[in-house]
């Protein structure tokens, strides 16, 4: 529901609070989870995931949640489902271009992360660069997913646990390779 | 650039630097710390090649690489893939541009493939407009990548080369990345942050959305300085020549991300000479956006009014310090 996707962001902060702690005890009941088997869970899982996110974020059940580091803002709200940042047509109200009774979710997204603190492990993640969506893991649930990687195991699509893609900060210096380049022509040239 | 039996192939990319990933003109440029010229070719609805040349000829006295759109505004063109591959036989330095509304990760990853091995140099990765905004509304929206996923996957391949499904390339594509900016569209204050996402994922050079709110890129490119993104890419702002006042209103209405004050479209009204108005504005906006510390060049976008680039480019002086270059005739024959 729109309404409540907006309480969501403007909560942001408090629901990382929680959803870290959550994530954190279902991390640890993994010996648990694997006893009963993560087959079995899984359709019980999703439904659960369905329902309160579904209620809480218009949650689309991509099976490969970002919230965390996107405000708490779903991205797949976004008619471009764009998971790394607003493009450019957005409107000076901030709204949708394609839904203009809309507002944005990638403005809505830098509200929530910007409530949530900026800092590491927190807002900070919506730095993170996101990978393509994997197609295979729709309808899936995440939360077994975040245990699965976190834990060393394959996801639901066979997909073995990445580090992030990259961060701001990490790129080459492009001063410092012009500046390489010419101190390298100059020691030619001598 | 020599086949080995005496024919020279304009195609051909120029020797790799040190510390350059293409072999092309506009990355030469750049690093060299020259002011870069970019314009945009508008594609034509028709499947006649010379409607291509025509316009890459008047724009390739004046621009270091030609911008060939891929839909833009969602409206149905000849594709950019197609219009490179006219260019590059003919010797242009072009820049690719890749919308993500259109085609999935495996075509975009074959044309890259393919783009590369016809000599171009530079990507420009996009988003792309809503399919709403164009004039086949009915389409299937795709957006598989989006803009920053899809520049880490072709530096991957670039850089690493391997496919994103790890798969590896034979010899992977040299090009020069590029990203789009709209500094003049909300989260205005995230805009630069945004931007340095993007160039963590890969962007190299940086063009713009039409700059029309000269206070408004200031702010931005001071963000841009504060985290040092001028020396990580390189920045060339959006320009372009508004026709007539009238125009610039319907853009301002209904061209997603075009910001267009009311005292611009004032200025316009009061000239006698609205076309004339509009050229003039634009070579004011360059002379202005030049002087801004961590612009490397401008992108100039004259829709349907390519004939006027040339004249707006040698008025401005940006390429006063450089010699004048002669218009490349088409070498292949049409």
């Amino acid at each position: 529901m729109y309404p409540v996707r907006l309480w969501s962001v403007r909560h942001a902060k408090g629901l990382n609070t929680f959803y870290r702690a959550f994530e954190k005890a279902l991390i640890a009941l993994h010996p648990v989870w694997n006893r009963i088997g993560y087959e079995k869970l899984e359709k019980p899982f999703e439904t659960a995931e369905r329902v309160t996110k579904g209620f809480l974020f218009d949650c689309q059940m991509c099976g490969q949640c970002a919230l965390s580091s996107t405000g708490m803002s779903c991205p797949m709200n976004c008619p471009k489902s764009l998971r790394n940042g607003p493009c450019g047509g957005v409107r000076e109200n901030g709204h949708c271009e394609v839904k203009p009774e809309m507002k944005c979710v990638w403005v809505q997204a830098w509200d929530g992360a910007a409530r949530m603190g900026l800092k590491a492990d927190s807002g900070s993640k919506i730095l993170d660069v996101q990978r393509t969506v994997d197609h295979r893991l729709k309808g899936k649930s995440s939360w077994l997913r975040v245990v699965r990687i976190a834990k060393g195991l394959k996801d639901q699509a066979g997909n073995k646990p990445k580090p992030p893609a990259a961060k701001p900060g990490a790129t080459k210096d492009l001063a410092a390779v012009s500046a390489s380049v010419q101190a390298k022509k100059e020691g030619q040239a001598a | 650039m020599n086949d080995g039996h005496g024919h020279f192939d304009p195609a051909a990319p120029l020797p790799l630097l040190p510390g350059h990933s293409s072999g092309g003109r506009l990355e030469r440029v750049l690093r060299l710390g020259r002011f870069a010229v970019t314009a945009e070719l508008n594609p034509p609805d028709s499947a006649d090649p010379r409607d291509v040349y025509e316009r890459a000829l008047v724009l390739s006295e004046v621009c270091d690489a030609i911008n060939a759109t891929d839909a833009s505004g969602a409206n149905c063109h000849m594709s950019s893939v197609s219009i490179c591959s006219l260019l590059t036989r003919a010797g242009y330095a072009v820049i690719m541009q890749i919308s993500c509304r259109d085609r999935n990760r495996i075509a975009i990853q074959g044309d890259v493939l393919g783009a590369a091995a016809m000599g171009v140099q530079n990507i420009l990765c996009l988003t792309g407009d809503g399919v709403q905004a164009g004039d086949q509304p009915a389409a299937k929206p795709v957006f598989d990548f989006d803009s920053t996923s899809l520049l880490e996957c072709i530096r991957t391949m670039r850089d690493k080369a391997h496919f994103l499904s790890g798969r590896k390339l034979t010899t992977p594509p040299r090009v020069f990345l590029g990203a789009a900016a709209n500094p003049f569209a909300p989260p205005y204050e995230y805009r630069a942050v945004h931007i340095a996402k993007k160039i963590a994922a890969g962007a190299q050079f940086i063009q713009t959305q039409y700059c029309f709110d000269v206070p408004l890129l200031r702010k931005f490119m001071d963000q841009v300085r504060e985290q040092g993104l001028h020396e990580k890419a390189f920045f060339l702002i959006g320009v372009g020549p508004l026709p007539s006042a009238k125009t610039a209103r319907w853009m301002k209405n209904n061209v997603p991300g075009v910001h267009i004050p009311d005292a611009i479209i004032e200025r316009m009204e009061k000239a006698k000479d609205q076309r004339a108005e509009g050229k003039q504005l634009a070579i004011d906006l360059i002379q202005e956006i030049k002087e801004i510390k961590g612009v490397s060049g401008v992108h100039v976008m004259a829709y349907r009014q390519e004939e006027f680039v040339n004249e707006i480019i040698q008025a401005s002086g940006v390429m006063r310090n450089r010699q004048q270059r002669r218009a490349v005739e088409p070498a292949a024959s049409t």
